[in-house]
């Protein structure tokens, strides 16, 4: 009997340190065959191989390359010089300014993925999430248009486009043709494979119908990626991704949504009403939608993460400003009561806590690690803290955080959409626990 | 005539949005620790930015006036106002290894190639130095137009450029609000700013225009500029090897702030207002 204990010990230990230093656990390939798991947020899609860092000497998560920080210094200085002016205007009339557009494609800031053959930047993935941050900082509106084209729409064209499409439209996303990502339905949002719209093939192609909703940049864009279902009986399995253009026959824009916050960014309801489509506009394979979405989404979330840190840090310095300069009372700078002061410590820890959870999220993706887990949580807490440091800025500020002046109120109301586009925050609790329920249960 | 060869001079300063309290404990703490340094550029304390990444000190990018520089040299190009083109654009900059950082700016929005005369990290270099420094450049590099920034919004000299018009003997335009050239490949004509309006003087080159403020919008650099720029050459090079030394001529007494200003006062009308001035003795 002791000595069956003595062969099992080694095997117990192991297990032991296993479970109590899970942080040192490796991304191994733990997550293949999981690719069919139903929430659409908790499958790991490993493109990237992952790429030896072992020898690497750490540097803190704030450290940008050199090409990072240029990029965040152009991008700063071009977001309040350019897009600051315009932010109220816009938000007012629910609409984005063409000249905006027009910029964001000369700056290079809709190609940033994309690789200098085809006229992009040729960046890499961490100096997008940077764009987005120091966009969101100005006009949380104009970081997801950004957002949405180059973490979505351009990656997935990159990914997973044919030769011909990447050759076609490649060079187009990175100067003049916004993107959109068409997957939400009235039926489907967080069961995303639930959706509806059909696609059925013709001698020449596709033909799509249907109906997608809450669609972002619907009303810029001219190239939109649609998700559809090629064959419902075989469930998500079905459901496979398609280019359409706009103007293409029995596609048309039914309705532009009014919203609470993000009103610059056009969000819409689209109708498909036998819209054919030639046979090269099948992004991918037939029936594999169901993987690029979950792929897409899991990236796409660290770029929501850094539109709500944006966010979070606009809001912050817009307030802290003022508190420190302007607004007197009691005959003290208002910043100066200790009351104020802890609470603008603690949003400041808030901020840094979230900001290195979106960096973080970034650099394993960039590693080619298991990230989906860290997006989560970074996507989580990122809309957590954008919308409670927006919300007491807007307190510190008093009156002047309560009027439709400056960007106190506005930060407040977009810092909503974070808790709910790109995976809702339940969802995101969701994976989280998923993910960890697989890491610490030992059955 | 063959095609100009632009050099552009540009400095490392603290940012102008930098806020001013961070400026004044910079200035007050390089009092006490350099007591003959008249500004505040060179060593700073190390301090967090709202933006957790710029920590371990204050911002610094382009002077403002050296972007508008860099702005007309591309924009000479792009829109061939020169006759023959333009061949070359070569950035300059003496000032600590950070200052690389500008030089890749001043690449991705244009310059052809950049050239580095490395000092210490808090070193302060006169202009006259400079001036020689970039005589050097020109003689080196052939340089037929220097277009500086009127001067740099740190110590806000305004000197540069004029020493080195006068150490090369080439005619001078300062505070450009335009600049245009003659069909010939030769005149220069130059709008400066000056008291109560412009001036309009015509020279040929090779010149030294220094830019003022109105010269133009500097551009925002691009993305894939800012990548291309990663692949243009910074040269490096010692002022031994230029021959110029950067010793200091000049010796700073005493540096004070000025007074505060006293608050003004009220007259009701003209009367008023004419026996107050006798009273201070202004009439």
């Amino acid at each position: 009997m002791a000595s069956i204990i003595k062969t099992l010990r080694p095997a117990v230990q192991r297990a032991t340190t296993y479970t109590a230093r899970p942080a040192l656990r490796t991304a191994g390939a733990r997550r293949i065959g999981q690719q069919h798991a139903r929430p659409l947020s908790s499958t790991a899609q490993r493109r990237n191989e992952a790429v030896d860092i072992s020898e690497i000497p750490p540097t803190p998560i704030t450290h940008l390359s050199e090409i990072e920080t240029a990029m965040a210094d152009s991008v700063s200085k071009f977001a309040s010089d350019i897009i600051g002016p315009k932010v109220r205007e816009m938000d007012e009339n629910e609409a984005m300014d063409p000249t905006v557009v027009e910029q964001l494609f000369e700056q290079g800031l809709m190609g940033v993925e994309i690789p200098e053959e085809y006229g992009g930047a040729g960046m890499n993935f961490t100096a997008a999430i940077v764009g987005i941050e120091e966009l969101a900082r100005v006009d949380p509106s104009v970081s997801v248009m950004v957002d949405v084209h180059n973490t979505l729409v351009n990656t997935a064209v990159l990914r997973y486009g044919s030769a011909e499409l990447k050759k076609k439209w490649l060079p187009r996303l990175a100067t003049d043709t916004v993107g959109s990502f068409c997957l939400s339905e009235p039926i489907s949002g967080s069961d995303a494979f639930a959706l509806a719209t059909k696609a059925t093939k013709t001698d020449s192609g596709y033909k799509i119908s249907g109906g997608k909703m809450w669609i972002t940049n619907s009303v810029e864009a001219n190239f939109f990626i649609v998700f559809a279902n090629l064959d419902h009986s075989k469930g998500y399995k079905g459901i496979t991704a398609f280019v359409v253009e706009k103007g293409t026959k029995g596609f048309s824009i039914a309705k532009k949504e009014k919203k609470l916050g993000i009103k610059a960014s056009s969000t819409c309801v689209l109708n498909f009403d036998d819209v054919e489509i030639p046979k090269g506009n099948l992004l991918g394979e037939e029936g594999q939608g169901y993987k690029y979405a979950i792929a897409l989404l899991n990236e796409g979330r660290i770029g929501i993460a850094a539109q709500m840190t944006g966010l979070a840090l606009g809001a912050f310095e817009n307030a802290a400003k003022y508190v420190w300069n302007d607004r007197k009372q009691f005959g003290q700078l208002v910043g100066d009561f200790q009351g104020m002061q802890h609470q603008i410590a603690q949003s400041y820890t808030e901020i840094a806590a979230a900001r290195a959870l979106v960096y973080n999220a970034a650099r394993k993706k960039e590693a080619g690690e298991d990230f989906v887990q860290d997006a989560a949580m970074a996507k989580l807490y990122a809309s957590q803290v954008a919308g409670r440091v927006s919300g007491l800025a807007i307190e510190w500020m008093g009156g002047m955080g309560f009027v439709r002046e400056g960007i106190a109120e506005k930060m407040w109301r977009d810092s909503k959409i974070g808790a709910i586009y790109e995976g809702t925050s339940n969802i995101q609790l969701t994976t989280i626990a998923k993910l960890l329920k697989k890491q610490y249960s030992t059955s | 005539m063959s095609a100009l060869r632009i050099l552009v001079p540009v400095k490392r300063v603290i940012d102008y949005a930098a806020s001013s309290s961070s400026i004044a404990l910079i200035s007050h703490s390089k009092r006490k620790q350099q007591s003959n340094t008249p500004c505040f550029t060179g060593q700073t304390p190390r301090q967090q930015s709202p933006n957790g990444r710029r920590n371990g000190g204050v911002k610094h990018s382009m002077n403002p006036f050296d972007e508008l520089s860099i702005e007309e040299s591309v924009r000479i190009r792009e829109k061939k106002s020169y006759p023959h083109g333009v061949s070359d654009i070569i950035a300059f900059t003496c000032g600590p290894p950070k200052s690389a950082d500008i030089l890749r700016t001043a690449m991705a929005m244009g310059a052809d190639r950049s050239i580095h005369v490395e000092t210490k990290d808090g070193d302060e270099i006169e202009p006259l130095s400079v001036a020689k420094l970039l005589r050097a450049v020109v003689d080196k590099e052939k340089v037929d137009l220097v277009v500086l920034g009127k001067q740099s919004i740190d110590d806000d000299a305004g000197q540069t450029g004029q020493m080195l018009a006068g150490l090369l003997g080439w005619a001078q335009a300062t505070q450009a609000s335009k600049v245009s050239f003659e069909g010939d490949g030769k005149g220069v004509v130059v709008e400066k700013e000056v008291d109560g309006g412009s001036e309009t003087t015509r020279s040929n080159l090779p010149m030294v225009v220094t830019a003022d403020l109105r010269l133009n919008e500097p551009r925002y650099a691009s993305l894939p500029n800012i990548m291309k720029a990663k692949k243009k050459k910074i040269e490096k090079i010692t002022a031994e090897e230029l021959g110029v030394d950067l010793g200091k001529r000049l010796k700073t007494l005493k540096v004070i702030e000025p007074p505060p200003r006293q608050g003004g006062g009220k007259v009701e009308d003209v009367d008023g207002m004419i026996s107050k001035l006798k009273e201070l003795g202004a009439i």
